[in-house]
């Protein structure tokens, strides 16, 4: 549980046809525990940021650390989450992915399959330990995503859009795990999404972001108490300002 | 259960197809339009078989046959494995071999069973190097293709979990490629099987299958010869179906990283 600081990071990309922008100049300083959305329309720079986070990405200026440790590549600090179900290794079973992390941090096995077991349990997959991910649904191999990134307890955790390729009612299932598993773990957490519903629901502040330059347009605090209800008042009240943030028709219909 | 149903109605059809191939044949031969001498009924090919297998003298021939064809086999996988992956990771590697394989690979082993011959004369070593050369570039071009196909989220997913070079390399590039590794094995075994029998009638000096069937032809033995054929396809398939098939089934298939017909 480290807080994160993010200083002036911009990176562009090199194309064939010219310079793209990816994100330009974002700061944002996130405390230990913090449970932290970035939303904002597509291609302003959302997934770049996390790789830049993540280590995937170097950034042409600015610094990140992590815990006061400057970050310059990856590390066992943090947990990464994608939104592609194909994320997880094919050919091991959901207790084999969860394990990978432990077996290269070089934990032995009856400790090893303990500490696998109890996160797949934390996902509410301890039925499944054995199965290979093929045989599992889109909502449960993200689970198991979830569960490996937690497994080497990392104090980060970072998550682009994991559950975006899901059904509706799935994802409102995903959502209240992930608070569980939140409030349980104590994570910090950077969680990129589309869906002002969920930022809401998961966050204690929102990072909105824009485009053309893709950079921090302003942060917003959700102060409602947890467990949430999405069919409070409160919470749509914040729905709706979240969504006059982004530009969108304060009064019309949701995305 | 219905895995198993579907493997027995497909064993079923495999059966039904030869024993209506076996009719053919046996009517053609039968029919009298053709001396018995160059085309002996099922009966006698069965029964010279029999002897054969009883005398102990197809098991040798087939033995040897084994032997050179796994001796190759192996030493194929053991230098196109490591070649594929080495091109795969190394743009170097690639560059260098990639032009080689691709000339190399359309020469069929036949044609350069003369040269091998006078190189190494007839023997072991001709008729291994034949199957070496045979199955080395499918090994080598199917590794070279797998491994760049691996999806990358592995490679990512992975290195955020803190692999070095060497667990990357065993545990997400080798599984990430097996489908293709196994195709690649498949490929290759099929062409030094190929292979082997054709050496075995020139280059080897008096055992084997191909040296069987090549040797019957004096002798106008073609039961002798249709005996070997039988069990040069019989092993055959047990490679290509029970081997190979049983590999696939432990692996890929079980971890859905290939499609599985139906039917
Ligand atoms: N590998 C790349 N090469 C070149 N340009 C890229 C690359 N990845 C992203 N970009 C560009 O950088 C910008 C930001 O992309 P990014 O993927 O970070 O956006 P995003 O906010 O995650 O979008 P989305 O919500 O659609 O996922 C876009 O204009 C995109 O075209
Ligand atoms: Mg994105």
């Amino acid at each position: 549980m480290q807080p994160i600081a993010i200083r002036d990071v911009s990176l562009n990309y090199d194309t064939p046809g010219g310079k793209v922008q990816g994100v330009t100049n974002v700061s944002i300083d996130i405390d230990a525990s913090e449970f932290v959305c970035i939303v904002g329309p597509s291609g302003c720079g959302k997934s770049t940021l996390l790789n830049i986070i993540a280590g995937f990405l170097a950034p042409a200026t600015g610094q990140i650390s992590i815990g006061g440790k400057p970050v310059t590549g990856h590390g066992m600090d943090r947990g990464v989450v994608f939104q592609d179900f194909a994320q997880l290794f094919p050919w091991r079973t959901a207790l084999g992915n969860v394990s990978f992390g432990l077996e290269m941090k070089g934990v032995a096995n009856p400790e090893r399959d303990r500490i696998a077991r109890e996160q797949l349990r934390l996902v509410k997959l301890e039925k499944f330990t054995d199965s290979f991910p093929h045989h599992l649904s889109g909502g449960m191999q993200q689970r198991v995503a979830i569960a490996r990134a937690l497994a080497y307890n990392p104090s980060v955790l970072l998550m682009d859009e994991p559950f975006a390729a899901l059904d509706a009612m799935t994802r409102d299932d995903m959502q209240r795990l992930l608070a569980d598993v939140w409030k349980e773990t104590r994570k910090t957490v950077i969680y990129v999404t589309h869906n002002v519903a969920e930022a809401v629901y998961l966050a204690d502040r929102v990072v909105v972001m824009s485009a053309h330059p893709g950079t921090v347009k302003t942060v917003m605090k959700i102060d409602l108490p947890r467990p949430r209800d999405p069919l409070s008042v409160e919470f749509l009240d914040c729905q709706k300002e979240l969504m006059g943030h982004l530009g969108h028709n304060t009064n019309g219909a949701a995305h | 259960m219905t895995n198993n149903q579907q493997r027995t109605r497909s064993m079923i059809r495999g059966g039904l197809s030869l024993l209506v191939a076996a009719a053919f044949y046996e009517a053609v031969a039968r029919s009298g339009l053709f001396p018995a001498v160059l085309l002996p009924t099922i009966p006698t090919i069965v029964s010279t078989l029999i002897d054969m297998l009883a005398d102990g003298t197809m098991f040798e021939h087939a033995f040897f046959t084994l032997y050179r064809v796994l001796f190759g086999f192996v030493l194929a996988v053991i230098v196109g494995l490591p070649l594929g992956i080495l091109m795969a990771r190394f743009p170097r590697v690639e560059h260098f071999f990639l032009p080689l394989i691709s000339a190399l690979m359309p020469i069929p082993s036949f044609a350069l069973i003369p040269l091998f011959m006078l190189w190494f004369g007839i023997g072991n070593v001709t008729t291994v190097l034949i199957v070496f050369y045979a199955a080395t570039f499918p090994m080598a071009f199917n590794t070279w293709s797998g491994v760049r196909s691996v999806n990358p989220i592995w490679l990512r997913a992975a290195g955020a979990m803190g692999a070095d070079e060497n667990s990357l390399f065993w545990k997400v590039i080798i599984p990430g490629a097996s489908p293709f590794i196994i195709t690649g094995m498949r490929q290759a075994f099929l062409r030094a099987w190929i292979g082997v029998v054709g050496a075995e009638m020139i280059a080897a000096s008096d055992w084997g299958l191909g040296w069987v069937i090549f040797d019957a032809k004096e002798f106008l033995n073609a039961d002798v010869m249709l005996a070997a054929l039988v069990v040069i396809g019989f092993i055959g398939f047990v490679f290509e179906r029970l081997v190979f098939g049983s590999l696939e089934r432990a692996t890929v298939q079980r971890w859905g990283m290939v499609r599985v017909a139906k039917g």
